[in-house]
């Protein structure tokens, strides 16, 4: 038995350095999942100042069904979210209709056009663009964008959903095109090769070959696209005229989701129903964020599997 | 074609603009002085140094942290629902609003660990939300140092740790450093995250702990901007082109590195 333990031993080469690289393996597993801990986290902190007021004063029917978001009403408070949820979607929507066609111009001219060292240029010059902090495009929309839409159209202000959804397609483009270039890089070679042998011509093979067969990470483009739309706050909150409304025309002041929040979390008590109120604006921020992300994620793995 | 052009232009111009009316309001006495006269006069010495303090910080928490996240997965991780569930957390951790980061950080931070408004809580704050560029950046420099190199190094008897440490790490870190380029431009331009957990609209004086609050950059511009009444035209201007070259010129730093890098590659 003694003597069966030993050879055991003889054979065992653990030394220091294998304990240190199991203690590494260990730290770095914990490195790993930490992404999923603080997603796990946020939901949960976030959730845990909410679930007080959903608890409480919460009305479905109201915060879906209502425009009346009057939380500081000394007689009556109502948080109907109906109106905000309006207003980011109507930027969001502007927004779209502006990036678009431009990221998906951009990235049909940078993936199938360019080549060499304009190719290059462009990349870079779109990726810098993506990096503008986003108070700075608010602040833009404030001053730059708010003078020419005054001037152009004749309106009194500037600030509304055409002003923020000008800004915010500006800000979303650059991923877009990013994303969608990459998208109609993935189509091999071969499909044009085929679609050019058979005479069509370069638009028609774009048309009818690689955008279709691209079509999931245009798709997953877009709805990145949407998602960054639905999340941005500064920008938005400077550029969008900040009333509540149910906008008539793209001339009309929209408050959004996010601005929302930026602009009364700082004056609400902690633990007021106020103050839960925005943290379920959160709550339902952060599902959406995440249904439409995860949708994008999936529509991406559809093309990768085939 | 033009929708490329018709993307850049409008951007080129704004840059100009910004330039010309920003370009005056930048001195050094703009750069060194506090703000004097409810804000509307004097410099944004204090929120430019907040900035700073605000980004090293976060970069304190998230680089070892990021780089760690991208060791694991690129050189442990096997493919299976652990390893994707990581990759959905990364890309939802990237996705989240901005607002929605500031309201964790309120919760969990500035309430929960008890910070209060800080530094502290802000830099964390910041350090969670960018944490997916970092580990972004790094796995795919990690993965792009070839397969055979550590072959190479585990048939001499290496352990993995020791062929990450001697082998991969070093021939990666120049693309890991380009990440950290660009977290610090992505950082310092956030606004939402900070607004609550420990920007200062105003203070008359610097933080001496992490347990104060400070004012920064971001929040200035946002400020000065709607916050503060009659303020001359060219300060946020300035503030704003401050910012703006801040941000870019890390993004430039960290664009052209990579494309040095890419130049000197033997493989």
């Amino acid at each position: 038995m003694a003597k069966q333990q030993q050879s055991l031993r003889r054979l065992d080469h653990r030394d220091i350095s294998w304990y240190i690289d199991r203690l590494v393996q260990i730290l770095m597993f914990m490195g790993g999942i930490s992404a999923i801990v603080f997603i796990i986290s946020i939901f949960i902190f976030i959730a845990k100042e909410g679930v007080g007021f959903i608890g409480d004063e919460f009305s479905l029917s109201e915060f879906f069904g209502s425009i009346n978001w009057r939380p500081t009403s000394e007689t009556n408070e109502t948080y109907g979210a109906l109106a905000l949820m309006v207003g980011t979607a109507s930027i969001t929507g502007m927004a779209m209709l502006i990036a678009i066609p431009f990221s998906l111009g951009a990235a049909i001219y940078i993936g199938e056009f360019a080549t060499g060292k304009t190719r290059e240029t462009l990349k870079i010059l779109v990726e810098l663009l993506a990096a503008i902090p986003s108070v700075v495009w608010g602040f833009i929309g404030l001053t730059i964008m708010n003078g020419i839409i005054i001037d152009l159209f004749d309106v009194p202000i500037g600030l509304n959903v055409l002003n923020a959804g000008v800004i915010l397609g500006l800000m979303a483009a650059p991923i877009m095109t990013t994303i969608a270039e990459d998208a109609l890089k993935a189509v091999p070679e071969k499909y044009r090769e085929a679609a050019e042998a058979m005479g069509a011509t370069r638009w028609q093979v774009i048309w009818r070959v690689v955008i279709p067969a691209s079509k999931n990470g245009l798709v997953s483009a877009v709805l990145l696209g949407i998602g960054r739309g639905f999340g941005e706050t500064m920008a938005v909150l400077m550029a969008s005229g900040h009333s509540i409304n149910i906008p008539g025309s793209a001339f009309d002041s929209v408050r959004a989701l996010t601005a929302t929040i930026a602009a009364e979390l700082g004056e609400t008590a902690v633990g007021s129903s106020h103050y839960g109120a925005l943290f379920t604006l959160g709550i339902f921020l952060f599902l959406i964020t995440f249904l439409i992300n995860l949708t994008a994620d999936l529509v991406v793995r559809g093309i990768k599997k085939k | 074609m033009l929708m490329t052009w018709l993307l850049i232009l409008p951007v080129l111009i704004i840059l100009v603009l910004l330039i010309i009316r920003g370009g005056p309001a930048i001195s050094w006495a703009f750069l060194t002085e506090f703000p004097s006269n409810g804000m509307t006069e004097g410099g944004i010495f204090p929120a430019l140094l907040g900035t700073l303090f605000l980004v090293s910080l976060a970069l304190v928490f998230s680089v070892p942290l990021g780089i760690a996240a991208a060791i694991y997965l690129s050189e442990y991780a096997a493919d299976n629902w652990l390893t994707r569930a990581i990759n959905l957390a990364i890309i939802n951790l990237a996705g989240v609003p901005s607002i929605v980061h500031a309201l964790f950080g309120v919760g969990a931070f500035v309430i929960f660990l008890q910070f209060g408004t800080s530094i502290l809580a802000s830099s964390l704050t910041l350090a969670i939300m960018t944490l997916p560029v970092v580990i972004v950046a790094t796995k795919e420099s990690l993965q792009s140092v070839p397969h055979a190199f550590r072959e190479a190094c585990w048939s001499m008897g290496a352990t993995r740790w020791q062929t990450i440490r001697r082998i991969v790490l070093p021939n990666a870190v120049s693309g890991i450093l380009t990440g950290v380029i660009l977290e610090v431009s992505r950082t310092a331009g956030e606004t939402a995250p900070i607004m609550f957990t420990g920007a200062a609209f105003f203070l008359p004086f610097l933080p001496e702990t992490v347990f104060d609050q400070t004012m920064a950059l971001s929040l200035h511009l946002f400020v000065v901007s709607t916050q503060v009444p009659d303020v001359p035209e060219h300060l946020p201007y300035g503030v704003a082109l401050l910012l703006i070259g801040i941000v870019l010129s890390m993004n430039a730093l960290s664009i052209g590195f990579r494309v040095y890098l890419r130049n000197k590659k033997k493989w």
